[in-house]
């Protein structure tokens, strides 16, 4: 089984307004999963969807090969899930909620105890052990949050924000162990920061009014960016006329925005833009390929018109 | 049946993480002592018994078991830990039995704390324990109905006080229902059979036989019944509200 998550024309409203609609995805063993979209796109409710929390409306939706209606308490079984803010019970310590997770998963003995050492000590809440969670920084708590869904060792992982709320060096070290557990699991993470999709995910979905709107590798959404390996090019103060002139051959030549001296270069390659730096003996300050940035495409897919600025 | 005692010790120990349980072990302790010695008149009845004690159980459990069950549903609603309950591989009934059966079992330590009064009322005299036995089990399968109804109406809202009012609310019509003051209102122009029907809802009149020592199967079959009809409820309002 090589597919682990496999939704079909996966669909729910409430009442008359349509959160999810008719998505259709699968996500093999291996990949790590970014569902990126606005507030309010439907990515908690598909996760919700996926984890058994709420019934579809229509479609279906499987796990390991399970329907989730038809076997939810099986499903579960193969599934981590932190819901979005990661909550937990704030009156127990850590130690009893980790505990309490365990033996609702069929976890007693020493084969608990080995199984809440080993994640405490991968998710770094040695330190917060027996303090009771509301007492916690949110960092903690979000960590206490992915240690308890990933106490069993699940075969799916479903992470709605996982990072929210981390200083960059937890970030850090989460993205690390996201990445370090991706080999043997299909893992879903949503999140609003970009730059997270790049850094974790091998694959990137984007969601709006419900819809799938795009997927692909998080490079080939950069690729969508009209500005993707297009060049940067600052020339040395008064060589403009003479960079302008050997360049525009090679693509189109346009002025940057904002900026008085730079210009960007599209359709061009790397080796000819070197060659006609070379030849043309030109002087130059800065060079640089934009790569493009998933918050243009972001924007440009979910957001074509621009109408939310707010 | 793993998953029930797994979820009822963590609310068990819910209720003693916070100062909650000793406030109503403490105030559920002094008002049961209070009832039963100055307006049960527990002295002057010079009867070696308990019925001063248990006859004001119904008024009592009306006002403190709807803060028992408040908390079991509106909070995890509120916190949003509902989430994660429910994405654990249990099933709803599992998590509302064992919610219960902790509201249940910290009731019965609440009552069993009254052993005092029994202690007493057998160095005083030679009252009949078995109707003692018997008014303690009634009292608890009491216990047990509010329970079951406030546990319900807490899985409604996400707002612990408005739990507690509709479940007192609730409580009060079910106690009250066999008492003339509701039993008037329909005798005038209701047939007899409806009338009947009501009053046998009565929490009072099952409670009184028992505690009155006629041991009647069909009390206690009251109780079970009402327990088990409104956890049934308990677990279709969880399974509906969770995707509202």
């Amino acid at each position: 089984m090589s597919q682990m998550i496999v939704l079909d024309k996966l669909s729910k409203s409430f009442g008359a307004f349509t959160a999810v609609d008719s998505i259709n995805l699968s996500v093999p063993k291996g990949q790590v999963l970014g569902f990126l979209g606005p507030n309010g796109a439907g990515k908690s409710t598909t996760m919700k969807m996926i984890s058994g929390f709420l019934e579809p409306s229509s479609g279906s939706a499987k796990i390991a090969g399970l329907d989730v209606t038809q076997s939810p308490v099986e499903v579960k079984r193969h599934i981590g899930y932190m819901p979005e803010g990661a909550p937990s019970y704030g009156d127990m310590t850590t130690a009893g909620f980790l505990r309490f997770v365990a033996e609702i998963r069929g976890f007693n003995g020493a084969e608990k105890n080995r199984l809440i050492d080993q994640t405490v000590e991968r998710v770094r809440l040695t330190e917060v052990f027996n303090q009771p969670i509301e007492t916690l920084s949110k960092g903690f708590k979000r960590r206490v949050g992915l240690a308890q869904a990933m106490l069993h060792d699940p075969q799916i992982l479903i992470l709605d924000e996982p990072t929210d709320g981390l200083d960059p060096n937890q970030k850090h070290h989460v993205r690390g162990l996201i990445k370090e557990m991706a080999a043997d699991k299909a893992i879903i993470i949503s999140t609003h920061i970009l730059e997270e999709v790049e850094a974790v995910c091998s694959r990137a979905v984007i969601i709006a009014h419900g819809k799938l709107l795009a997927d692909g590798t998080p490079e080939e959404l950069l690729a969508r960016d009209p500005h993707h390996n297009t060049h940067l090019i600052t020339p040395q103060a008064g060589t403009e006329d003479r960079v302008r002139k050997a360049l525009a051959p090679l693509g189109v030549l346009d002025s940057v925005a904002g900026h008085d001296t730079q210009l960007r270069l599209s359709g061009a390659t790397n080796q000819a833009v070197s060659a006609a730096i070379r030849d043309a003996k030109l002087s130059i300050e800065g060079l640089y390929v934009d790569r493009g940035a998933l918050d243009d495409v972001f924007r440009q897919i979910t957001d074509p018109e621009g109408l939310n600025h707010a | 049946m793993r998953n029930v005692i797994t979820i009822a010790k963590r609310e068990i120990g819910a209720y003693f993480s916070t100062p909650v349980a000793y406030v109503f072990l403490v105030i559920f302790l002094a008002m049961t002592g209070a009832f039963a010695f100055f307006i049960g008149g527990f002295f002057s009845r010079g009867q070696a018994d308990l019925l001063a004690f248990f006859s004001y159980h119904p008024w009592l459990y009306l006002a403190l078991i709807p803060a028992i069950s408040m908390r079991l549903w509106a909070e995890e609603r509120r916190s949003g830990t509902i989430e994660l309950l429910m994405t654990l591989p249990l099933s709803t009934t599992e998590a509302v039995l064992g919610k219960f059966f902790a509201a249940w079992a910290f009731t019965a330590i609440a009552l069993s704390l009254t052993f005092p009064m029994w202690i007493t009322v057998n160095v005083l005299g030679t009252p009949d324990n078995g109707v003692i036995l018997a008014s303690y089990v009634g009292s608890l399968l009491m216990a047990g109905a509010f329970l079951a109804i406030g546990s319900c109406v807490s899985a409604l809202t996400k707002n612990q006080v408005i739990a507690f009012i509709v479940a007192a609310t609730v409580c009060f019509l079910f106690t009250m229902s066999g008492l003339d003051l509701v039993l008037n209102f329909f005798r005038g122009w209701t047939p007899e059979i409806l009338v009947d029907t009501i009053a046998s809802f009565s929490f009072l009149t099952h409670f009184q036989a028992v505690t009155n020592g006629v041991i009647d199967l069909r009390d206690f079959i009251y109780f079970f019944s009402l327990i088990a009809f409104w956890l049934f409820a308990n677990v279709i309002v969880v399974d509906l509200k969770k995707s509202a």
